[in-house]
């Protein structure tokens, strides 16, 4: 088979969106060495650059609560991560907060948010529209970004902010940015 | 449909009693467990066993939790990823691992080599009242772990099985996981400091020089 047919039929990854490359070269500046997340199609490309980077430790999680723990233990051992997920993870993780909170636990947390703009299932629309007053409510500092070039500065003051105040801090990535799911324009009942 | 499937259909009875009569005592084990081990890095889940813990000595080297029930597996998760030279023992009660079984399944996912996962297994919410958990029917948290890919899981009910388990926990394949049936029973507590930004500077301090 010609080269070029082969290479067609891989599939080929997006193109990555330009708030991904300095945003991860922010958290690798910032000494993230695990990324704990569960997966958003919004988180997907720096998903991938985490996973390339053999220094980086990526561990995906059943739930989102779980991350905050992760780090927590990660941290005692002397390591440092990020916590990626969906809005609709923010919700689980309210309790397992309290260790940031009582123990002051660097945590740095990146949300791609569903049901805030534009969303076509409105099941996502109430984490979407309560994530970042949750996390405010559970004591995580919140930074809401709506602009692409805004998203990697936003996270470089959200880990200095973390990783040498101690302390809790999200960047909530706007659906502005991340751009609403498409779902197929022929799509009825089934779509997910 | 396997044997264990179509077993539960007999719903076999349940004596709810059964765990006061277990013969393994906690607090014996579990200092015989830390014994002699300085180095061990160890998290214990909130309750019992963070007294437990305690009442063994203690020390730097362990993050008792006083709450985030569900967090003490992923805690030692990430600690033996950050520690990948060090022996990470979560010591912890049926309760509290089954409030975060998925972490299971995501330590399954991951095979750290160096940690161990005790669960002091009384059956029971031994801080509420004593109601039962679902180990006392038919959950079997080492059949979970092993689903989820543990090399190495087990499930002890004997003093003899318990003595057995201290001498051989690390010698078996990580990540390992060991429910030790233990009697319930009220022990005294002794408490670990509680201000949890002591616990976690003083354990960074011990193990990494700085806080």
């Amino acid at each position: 088979m010609p080269e070029t047919e082969t290479d067609a039929a891989a599939p080929a990854a997006p193109p990555e969106p330009s708030w991904v490359a300095p945003t991860w070269e922010v958290l690798r500046a910032a000494g993230v060495q695990v990324v704990a997340f569960v997966p958003d199609a919004g988180l997907a490309a720096l998903l991938r650059r985490a996973e390339r980077t053999d220094a980086v430790t990526t561990v995906p999680l059943s739930t989102e609560e779980e991350g905050v723990a992760v780090l927590a233990g990660a941290w005692l051992g002397g390591a440092a991560g990020v916590l990626c997920m969906q809005s609709s993870g923010v919700g689980n993780c309210i309790n397992l907060l309290s260790l940031a909170r009582t123990c002051r636990f660097p945590l740095l947390v990146l949300v791609t948010m569903r049901g805030q703009y534009g969303e076509r299932n409105p099941w996502q629309v109430p984490m979407g529209s309560t994530a970042a007053e949750v996390l405010r409510a559970s004591g995580v500092l919140t930074f809401e970004v709506a602009h692409e070039a805004d998203v990697a500065p936003t996270v470089q003051a959200a880990a200095a902010m973390t990783f040498s105040g101690g302390g809790a801090a999200a960047v909530l990535i706007g659906q502005k940015v991340i751009g609403a799911k498409a779902f197929a324009p022929a799509a009825t009942e089934g779509a997910s | 449909m396997s044997d264990r499937i179509e077993g539960r259909h007999e719903t076999p009875a349940v004596d709810a009693t059964r765990a006061e009569r277990f013969p393994i005592r906690r607090r014996p084990f579990v200092a015989s467990l830390l014994a002699g081990e300085p180095d061990l890095l160890v998290v214990t889940g909130l309750g019992a066993p963070a007294w437990d813990a305690t009442a063994a000595g203690d020390r730097d080297r362990t993050f008792p939790l006083w709450g985030a029930m569900g967090g003490a597996v992923p805690m030692g998760l990430g600690l033996a990823l950050a520690r990948p030279g060090d022996r990470v023992l979560v010591l912890t009660g049926d309760g509290e691992l089954l409030m975060g079984l998925g972490a299971l399944s995501t330590v399954g996912y991951q095979q750290p080599a160096n940690l161990a996962v005790v669960v002091l297994d009384n059956e029971r919410y031994g801080e509420t009242g004593g109601q039962l958990t679902h180990t006392a029917r038919y959950t079997d948290l080492a059949a979970v772990a092993a689903a989820c890919g543990w090399p190495s899981t087990t499930t002890v009910r004997t003093v003899s099985e318990a003595d057995e388990l201290v001498r051989q926990l690390w010698d078996a394949p990580g990540p390992r996981l060991a429910v030790v049936k233990v009697a319930a029973a009220e022990d005294p507590l002794v408490m670990p400091p509680r201000d949890g930004a002591l616990l976690k500077d003083r354990f960074r301090r011990a193990v990494l020089g700085t806080a």
